[in-house]
């Protein structure tokens, strides 16, 4: 039972890093504008796809997922810019149903774009296991996790040590008393915007080898990365990366050790309990409401 | 007024001469209902377009009894009470004369007491052995069932002298339904189930249950699913260095799968309909010269042909030679004659209906198959 217990332990972290790189984005957008952003799995999605489609026609994988990167950036900037920018002053709840209907379209063109298949890319570094005692990961666990490390080390430098950044935090706490300041606050909307798309698209690459991709995969991942961000306490990148990983390893040892039939219903009811014992998310920022 | 009486007269013979030209020229109407969109699409849009294929060849040879076919397509997008509505549709408004359809079984199921209570004859596309049994008078099916594919897993394992085996399924009405006839059939054939693992069908990740079927005293697994999860499972299992032999199900009988699982699916078997490895048979075999120029011509039109595709052949090869030996399309005549198709060769097999078989496949019909070099090979 150890032995295995190593295993589940090994699965739950390499998933749950999945879940963190994607709910590392949803963060971003709402420390902007109180938005969560539901097409930030479909930004996922059109990274992975367009790197897939750009290897599949013959162009090295560096280059692949550099250019499917911006390209997946200007999306994001074009979605701010046509969809967000001309709901400007509608409450919040529209916008979230703007960000769904955007996710609908996106998901639309990724099925005209690419067809209904699932689409695989090549491991960054081969398919051989890696052994850690008993139990196995694959190399490409490894670039996950690697890389959720080094985004939200980034991102956490980004918006604290930087101006640019503290900008964009100032934005979410309080729109108004920004522009006052002289903070251009639709640039820093765009900025959120095309920031997380890039952040969705790296993500969607290097987990495209271990998940595959397709025109509807983005739902599930924003789903569950949107649970990850929401147990860690929405807005902290540092708590969604948390999140992701608590997420991942509740449902390797519910499934391991109860029932795999139950494995999401255990994940779901983890992150009842924790709205319910702590709404703000086990690191988010505790909100006091003047009166 | 007696201009009257001569206009009604010309009015009356001209709608009488007009109404009979239209009833010789009138095309035989041929309803479907597929799962064009949504996530069995695999399924719908390859059946779709070979329905089309076959109709506008046939259109173009002439027809069926001097009459062109109409083919009226309504997508489901795989809601069962969108097919309801639709099937409605094609019996009250379109006055259809047969139904070819239904991609999953959860739409099928769902129209059988409509098709029933109006009496047209109807084909379905979908897997489910409970589509035809117990037999329902109008109602018949094309595609292999998943008992059948149980039934194909289990001989081989007998075969090889495995009798301990691990099942892992998803969470869809296919796999369910698999998991259903695996462990029904298991006694039968000497099995015992030592691990029965699920799965999401859009989990990324199966190393959990896996390591549990590692732990257990299985002698091989059995995955039944379709879509992109069988492949992670068959990448898991290598994963993990479980040296055990992997079964999947006909369900992912297509290049995608190893396209997707890669290296990994290296030595898996499943049992598939006889299209996948048509190239490999021998020449004696009467299916071959179907299967290949049923590939053929789809390939030249609409890029790889799948088995999903060639439930729709069959079906729609079944009718018109129905419609043809009945002479009209008088539902009853049509039905009966559906019934008594025999020996007519489909890429499933050779279907030979009778009034207790509304399928009419021998479990000879499906192939076990084994991936080799990236490629299928038969192994029986």
């Amino acid at each position: 039972m150890p032995e295995q217990l190593f295993q589940f332990l090994v699965t739950g972290v390499t998933v749950g890093s999945l879940y963190a790189l994607v709910g590392l984005g949803f963060a971003l957008i709402y420390n902007a504008s109180d938005v969560v952003n539901f097409a930030q799995g479909e930004f996922v999605m059109l990274g992975a796809m367009t790197a897939i489609g750009l290897v599949t026609a013959g162009w090295p994988l560096v280059l692949a997922a550099i250019v499917a990167t911006l390209l997946t950036v200007l999306v994001g900037l074009l979605l701010e810019r046509f969809a967000i920018e001309p709901a400007w002053g509608a409450s919040v709840v529209a916008t979230i149903i703007i960000t769904i209907g955007a996710a609908i379209f996106l998901r639309g063109v990724a099925l005209l774009l690419w067809g209904k298949d699932f689409h695989a890319l090549p491991s960054f570094s081969g398919d051989a296991p890696i052994h850690l005692g008993s139990a196995t990961l694959l190399p490409q666990s490894l670039w996950v996790l690697g890389g959720a490390v080094l985004l939200v080390t980034w991102v956490h430098l980004f918006l604290n040590h930087t101006l640019m950044g503290k900008a964009l935090l100032a934005c979410s706490f309080n729109r108004a008393a920004a522009q006052l300041v002289g903070i251009n606050v639709k640039v820093m909307l765009r900025l959120a915007y095309g920031l997380s798309a890039g952040l969705g698209a790296i993500a969607g690459i290097l987990i495209a080898p271990i998940t595959f991709s397709s025109y509807e995969a983005g739902i599930m991942l924003g789903l569950k990365g949107f649970s990850a961000a929401i147990i860690g306490g929405i807005g902290n990148p540092m708590g969604a990366v948390a999140g992701g990983l608590l997420l991942g390893v509740m449902e390797a040892l519910g499934a391991g050790f109860i029932s795999s039939g139950y494995k999401d219903a255990i994940a779901f009811l983890f992150v009842l309990m924790v709205l319910f014992f702590e709404p703000t998310g086990l690191f988010g920022h505790k909100v006091a409401e003047r009166v | 007024m007696q201009g009257t009486w001569w206009r009604t007269i010309l009015a009356a013979s001209l709608l009488l001469t007009g109404s009979h030209l239209a009833n010789a020229a009138d095309p035989i109407k041929i309803g479907t209902f597929l799962t064009v969109t949504g996530s069995a699409s695999f399924l719908g849009d390859p059946e779709l377009k070979t329905l089309q294929m076959v109709i506008e060849d046939l259109n173009a040879k002439g027809g069926l009894l001097d009459r062109k076919i109409q083919l009226i397509h309504y997508d489901t997008g795989g809601n069962a009470k969108e097919a309801v509505n639709f099937v409605k549709r094609l019996i009250k408004s379109d006055n259809v004369d047969l139904i070819i359809g239904g991609s999953t079984t959860g739409d099928t199921i769902a129209v059988i007491p409509d098709v029933e209570k109006e009496g047209v004859p109807f084909i379905s596309l979908a897997g489910a052995v409970d589509i035809v049994e117990p037999v329902k008078k109008w109602v018949f099916k094309t595609p292999h069932t998943d008992r059948m594919a149980a039934a194909k897993i289990y001989e081989d394992l007998g075969k090889r002298g495995l009798t301990k085996v691990a099942l892992i399924t998803g969470d869809g009405g296919f796999d369910k339904s698999g998991r259903e006839q695996l462990l029904k059939l298991a006694p039968q054939y000497g099995m015992t189930i030592v691990a029965d693992e699920s799965y999401g069908n859009k989990d990324t990740d199966m190393t959990t249950q896996l390591a549990k079927v590692r732990g257990s005293e299985a002698q091989a697994i059995i995955n039944f699913g379709f879509g992109q999860a069988p492949a992670i499972v068959t990448r898991n299992i290598k994963q993990l260095g479980i040296a055990l032999p992997l079964y999947q199900s006909h369900g992912v009988a297509s290049k995608t799968f190893i396209d997707l699982a890669g290296g990994a699916a290296e030595g898996v078997r499943l049992p598939a309909a006889a299209l996948v490895i048509a190239e490999q048979l021998p020449d004696a075999d009467p299916q071959k010269p179907v299967l290949l120029a049923y590939k053929k011509d789809y390939e030249a039109k609409y890029g790889p042909v799948s088995t999903f595709g060639g439930h729709a052949y069959d079906g729609a090869m079944i009718a018109i030679e129905a419609i043809r030996r009945a002479g009209s399309v008088d539902k009853a005549r049509v039905r009966d004659e559906i019934e008594r198709t025999k020996g007519l060769i489909g890429t499933a097999g050779v279907f030979n209906m009778t009034h207790e078989d509304h399928m009419g496949l021998a479990l000879d019909a499906f192939k076990m198959v084994e991936v080799r070099n990236g490629g299928w090979i038969i192994v029986e």
